[in-house]
């Protein structure tokens, strides 16, 4: 199984609900692509949910760090929520852990983009 | 697939084409080795996160995708170990050519972390030449070990 998202607006928060695995190939650039055109539509405030990602390799970790710059870059924020235990111990090894702000809790996380 | 045993290891090789489906079809390979070796879940999913990045690795920068060439998958079940062996058919690999994806002026790259994970995730790696030509991953797990 590839990567399936969708989107729904939580005030001027966009969740990008993510399931199945971020690799390299369908995976990743789905999930590239996606990232590129919500910043092209305006969509700069968005929280990652990851809920229901079950695997991600080099390639996708290497997507979440282009999105954060991309939305970066263009004065937004890309914040990710709902960490397995499998991919929040991945950010730490990759000292990527501390590069994002990572939540537990959708409320929470769309308060802090205000 | 070639399936060859000799007093307590059991060796399989598989030769898989250049495409990202190689990395599907070896990890199934492989976790269900490890699984049968009596390795647990959380070992099993470090084991096949390791084995893509080698396979990913050979298909990518080794064969460049390249039809003509192949990616040789061997995998070895020894009696306190699970060996395995990726090897493609490019031009060669220098790992020190590869940025520490930990130094912070690297910390945000797109790519480069792919060696790192397989280090991470295994108990013994090494990279080396092929012969004769290529380079070769060896990825071995520990059974009994907590990584």
């Amino acid at each position: 199984m590839s990567i399936k998202l969708t989107t729904r607006k939580v005030g001027d928060v966009t969740v990008i609900d993510s399931v199945g695995r971020i690799t390299l190939g369908e995976g990743a650039s789905s999930f590239r692509d996606a990232i590129r055109d919500l910043v092209a539509n305006g969509d700069k405030k968005l929280l990652l949910n990851l809920a229901e990602v079950t695997y991600i390799d080099s390639s996708g970790i290497g997507e979440l760090v282009s999105g954060f710059t991309t939305v970066t870059n263009q004065g937004g924020s890309l914040k990710l929520l709902h960490l397995t235990k499998r991919i929040q111990d991945l950010l730490q090894i990759t000292k990527l852990y501390t590069v994002f702000e990572v939540f537990d809790d959708e409320a929470e996380a769309v308060r802090s983009f205000a | 697939m070639a399936e060859n045993s000799s007093g307590d290891t059991t060796s399989v090789v598989q030769v898989l084409d250049s495409t990202l489906e190689s990395a599907d079809t070896a990890e199934t390979i492989v976790v269900k080795a490890a699984e049968e070796m009596g390795f647990d879940e959380d070992t099993r999913y470090q084991i096949g996160m390791a084995l893509r990045e080698a396979v990913v690795n050979a298909v990518v920068h080794g064969n460049c995708y390249n039809e003509h060439k192949k990616v040789r998958l061997s995998v070895s079940r020894e009696p306190d170990r699970l060996r395995i062996l990726v090897t493609d058919e490019g031009k060669g690999f220098e790992p020190s050519s590869v940025p520490d994806p930990l130094a912070q002026e690297n910390l945000m790259n797109q790519s480069g972390r792919g060696i790192f994970l397989m280090k991470a995730f295994m108990d013994e790696f090494d990279v080396r030449k092929a012969d004769p030509k290529g380079t070769e991953f060896k990825l071995v797990k520990y059974l009994n070990q907590k990584s």
